[in-house]
């Protein structure tokens, strides 16, 4: 199996890339639209700046190098919801060539995919079909909405790898906050090229291309799907067809596209409304500073700096505000791997429950850092902490507050730990004696009776350090 | 119009004369004249008795209007035409097409904004070749333009409403549009005034695109002095406009000058062919000698791709044309014939909707831009282009200030008179040049052959249009004066 993906993002600006629509999404059809993206007679297209240096900050995080001079192009083609009867996009001389997206971290070259090119194009609306019977409706809310369209070479080999392509790459575009990059509300949107070839074989087979899936799975059951039919036709010695195919999801097949739906001649020429796109050398560096800690570097970082697996550097820098949000317990005091397996474990465990975002969580990580504090310090036990954070998770409320409201706070004090053992020691004369002639392996069992005694307050620590103190006297 | 805008604004200025007994004037000579659909078909839309509202509007505020500045409303009180591929909230848009039979924009133009806030009227739209696609205005859907000197023949186009209105003495100023020679050879057919200003100078928001990196506004004037406080008022860097230039303009209407002195001005031979009419070659001889006379340094220069401007013009601005013109597909605005399905719908409205030369260049432009022949036309057409364009710099890098050429090889011809379309084309001989190497250039009366007027061409360095003036204003003045 021989994969490249073209990947189209929508980027995280305010305004429409070539006019200041906003692109907020969601509004009532046809609200966002002005003469220029409506493209009424003698509107011009005027670049957004914004979205230039979203695409500049994307193209350098895959590793592109990011040209001084590109063009936009005119795409010619009729489309109900394509306004102008042509997509401004770029050419034979895009934004950005040639970047690297690694599939595994710090592996070789061969398991990485070499990007052919980045560039950016506007988006076109959206044909509405099923809302008026017999006819068709038109919603240019999208029209003119900035995407980069995101080019890989046929360096994927499996359906697998494909996905973790696309994951790593959606985990690369939140992290420099370029796009949300949610496939299933239409934010990302991927087109897989695939061609079949015997082992050994150095040419390329006859591709085909697959549209239309709406989830990183839907793309990597696609490819299995039509790479079995690529090699069924192979095997039957019947040559493979290049058409555009159309998954569903549905029925978990692929169909030819009608003819229509493929084949253009696009007549691309240069877009002579705008001038080349010029950008500076202080520019882009002004970009490649800004760039934020990537993925793979974050990663590497929690692994050395702070000593953890390699696992849990994987699921903390999951997105960047799981990351931040660790950094900033660990910076509040607490050891890492112990706020490590507590962002793990409950934090991640309140976000599944509740089903929220990090941002949301009530219980901010300095919160977390003195919750953490309480119990390295044996102010409250590892199972009132649990109960506390309970609390804080959906209030925000202070962990000191909660624990002396509910009485979670363990007893340290000498005097009520003695009286709590002594009444134990009463209470159970026998084991008294046995343990106190030298029976040590009774201690734990009285451990837990004063425990129990206390209510779960007691300092399990300081109990068992007051009986061993018992029978050395 | 028998005052010039100068002291048309000037006489509503300081109360002499009311903003509605201008636009009374504009509406009686357009009556004398003719200028409806049965006489001369100068006007497509107009409304009267809003362009008196708005007159009393203006009258009723402008008490102590004395007391302003000039500069802040330096067309205070004059009436303009404007063609109709210009974009006007008050009066429909149709570009001289049916497709647009019914279209009112919903926004004004940058150029339309600026006259309004210079205090100007906007009192009609003019009729033009469809999609300013001709050199005759005989290609508009609503019928052609008669030249007002002669009505039996075309005042040129694809500006020759806004010409017309101009040269009938309705108005002192109109805009038009160039994209070939669209204002400089109307304005040579019907003895005015004629700017395409540098391209960049003004606004194309709001100009109905027909091939954009040619496209540019123009402005007609009955005098130079009429054009210069027209293309005053329009120019200028525009944030709507990403090829609007950020360079300021000039003080156009302040390069009258005593002498030329120190004026060089280049003598194009490739403009003055063997086949050129003696008597416009005589007329352009003349003007070179009162320019001399005034004393401008006169030089011959060569420019040696000048052939090839129709070739190149013939391939890129339909290449454009093809691509600007697929938004009126009859989905969101304009005219929209039912056909079988959406490709039938497509088909029905743009047929019927396109007149015969617009379906042409259509056609045209789609080829030159097809897989396997984009290298072949389109590429190469760009490649010569570039080469007409470093002519021009070559010979304003060696010192020459303005040039001196015909403005078309031929006066005024009869309505009807020519059918093949390419020899239609090269009606635009001497024009299109300007237009792709994107440089200024602008028309002014110079003489007449049989009766008909022959306009020359002045052409400058990009954003020089100020020195194209200074020639301008001179060769007018010494022709009014006689001195030759
Ligand atoms: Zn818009």
């Amino acid at each position: 199996m021989v994969v490249g993906l073209e990947v189209h993002v929508h980027l995280l600006t305010k305004t429409k890339l070539f006019c200041p629509c906003s692109t907020e999404f969601g509004a009532t059809p046809n609200a966002n639209t002005c003469p220029v993206c409506l493209a009424l007679p003698g509107a011009l297209p005027v670049l957004n700046e914004a979205a230039v240096r979203l695409a500049a900050r994307a193209a350098y995080a895959l590793g592109c190098t990011v040209h001084e001079d590109s063009v936009f192009a005119r795409k010619n083609y009729f489309y109900p919801d394509l306004p102008k009867g042509y997509q401004i996009s770029q050419f034979d001389r895009p934004l950005a060539t040639d970047g690297r997206l690694a599939l595994e971290d710090g592996a070789d070259e061969a398991r990485s995919v070499r990007i052919h090119r980045v560039h950016m194009e506007e988006d076109a609306g959206k044909s509405v079909h099923d809302r008026y019977a017999g006819s068709t409706a038109i919603d240019l809310n999208r029209s003119g909405t900035p995407l980069i369209e995101i080019v890989s070479e046929p360096d994927l080999r499996s359906a697998a790898d494909a996905g973790a392509f696309l994951r790593r790459l959606k985990q690369i575009l939140e992290y420099t906050e370029v796009s949300d990059a949610n496939m299933e509300e239409g934010s990302l949107r991927v087109d897989a090229n695939i061609s079949t070839r015997g082992p050994g074989a150095s040419t390329l087979g006859t591709k085909t291309e697959i549209k239309n899936m709406n989830s990183f799975s839907g793309v990597e059951r696609a490819l299995e799907v039509e790479f079995a039919r690529q090699c069924a036709l192979l095997e039957r010695g019947e040559r493979v067809v290049q058409q555009t195919m159309l998954w569903d999801a549905g029925s978990g097949t692929v169909r030819p596209a009608r003819s229509k739906e493929e084949s253009h001649d696009y007549r691309y020429f240069p877009e002579p409304d705008l001038p080349p796109l010029r950008l500076t050398r202080e520019w882009l560096a002004s970009v490649r500073t800004d760039l934020p800690e990537l993925p793979a570097a974050r990663r590497q970082r929690f692994v050395e700096s702070f000593s953890l697996p390699a696992y849990d550097a994987d699921v903390l820098t999951a997105t960047r505000d799981l990351a931040d949000y660790f950094e900033a317990v660990v910076a509040s005091g607490a050891e890492a791997k112990v706020a490590a397996n507590w962002v793990m474990g409950e934090v991640l465990a309140r976000l599944k429950d509740a089903g929220i975002g990090i941002r949301e969580l009530a219980a901010r990580p300095a919160q977390l850092g003195v919750l953490l504090a309480m119990v390295r310090d044996g102010a409250v036990s590892h199972s009132a902490a649990k109960a506390i954070f309970a609390q804080m998770a959906k209030t925000g409320e202070d962990p000191a507050v909660i624990a002396d409201r509910e009485g979670l706070r363990q007893v340290g004090d000498d005097s009520q730990l003695s009286a709590w053992i002594d009444g134990v020691l009463a209470a159970h004369p026998d084991e008294a004696g046995r343990f106190l002639a030298g029976e040590k392996k009774l201690q734990g069992v009285l451990v837990g009776m004063v425990m129990k005694a206390s209510g779960g307050k007691a300092d399990p620590k300081k109990v068992n350090q007051l009986l061993a103190g018992r029978v050395a006297t | 119009m028998s005052l010039s805008a100068r002291e048309t604004a000037d006489g509503v200025r300081s109360g002499q004369r009311t903003t509605r007994s201008v636009v009374e004037e504009v509406f009686r000579r357009a009556d004398e004249v003719g200028a409806g659909k049965d006489g001369l078909n100068i006007v497509l839309h107009e409304d009267r008795e809003a362009s008196l509202r708005e007159a009393d509007l203006r009258d009723g505020k402008s008490g102590a209007s004395y007391l302003v500045n000039p500069n802040a409303r330096p067309l205070k009180g004059v009436p303009v035409y404007v063609k109709d591929n210009i974009a006007t909230t008050t009066l429909r848009t149709t570009c001289g097409s049916r497709i647009l039979a019914d279209y009112v924009s919903p926004y004004d133009a940058t150029v339309v904004a600026r006259l309004r806030k210079a205090g100007a009227l906007i009192v009609g739209k003019t009729n033009m070749d469809e999609f300013a696609m001709g050199s005759s205005t005989e290609n508009s859907a609503y019928g052609p333009t008669k030249n007002p000197i002669d009505p039996t023949r075309v005042p040129g186009g694809s500006s020759g409403g806004s010409a017309a209105a101009v040269a009938s003495g309705m108005v002192r100023i109109a805009l038009g549009s160039e994209t070939g020679g669209s204002v400089r050879q109307p304005a040579s057919f019907c003895g005015i005034v004629g700017v395409k200003p540098t391209y960049g100078r003004v606004s194309r928001y709001g100009l109905v695109a027909f091939a954009s990196s040619l496209d540019q506004v123009g402005v007609f004037g009955r005098t130079v002095d009429d054009a210069a406080l027209g293309l005053q008022a329009i120019a200028g860097p525009d944030p709507r406009d990403a090829t609007s230039s950020p360079i300021e303009p000039q003080a156009y209407h302040a390069a009258q000058h005593d002498s030329l002195e120190g004026l060089v001005i280049g003598r194009p031979r490739e403009y003055f062919p063997d086949s050129l009419d003696p008597r416009i070659r005589d007329i352009c001889d003349q003007a070179i000698e009162r320019l001399k006379s005034l004393g401008a340094e006169v030089c011959d220069v060569s420019l040696p791709h000048t052939s090839l401007a129709i070739p190149v013009y013939y391939i890129v601005a339909p290449a454009e044309a093809s691509s600007n013109l697929a938004r009126f597909d009859g989905v969101r605005y304009g005219l929209r014939l039912s056909g079988d399905g959406l490709e039938g719908m497509y088909e029905a409205t743009r047929s019927n909707g396109f007149g015969p030369e617009v379906t042409r260049r259509i056609l045209l432009g789609t080829y030159v831009l097809s897989a396997g022949y984009y290298d072949a036309y389109y590429r190469k057409a760009m490649a010569i282009r570039g080469l007409i364009r470093r002519d021009f710099e070559q010979v304003f890098a060696a010192g020459v200030h303005v040039l001196l050429t015909p403005t078309a090889p031929t006066t005024a011809f009869k309505l009807g008179a020519i059918s093949d379309p390419y020899e239609m084309y090269m009606s635009d001989i001497f024009t299109a040049t300007a237009n792709l190497a994107g440089i200024p250039g602008m028309s002014v009366p110079a003489g007449a052959v049989e009766g008909l007027p022959v306009g020359v061409q002045f052409l400058a360095s990009h954003f020089d249009e100020y020195r194209m003036f200074v020639a301008a204003y001179a060769l007018e003045r010494a022709i009014a004066g006689g001195a030759v």
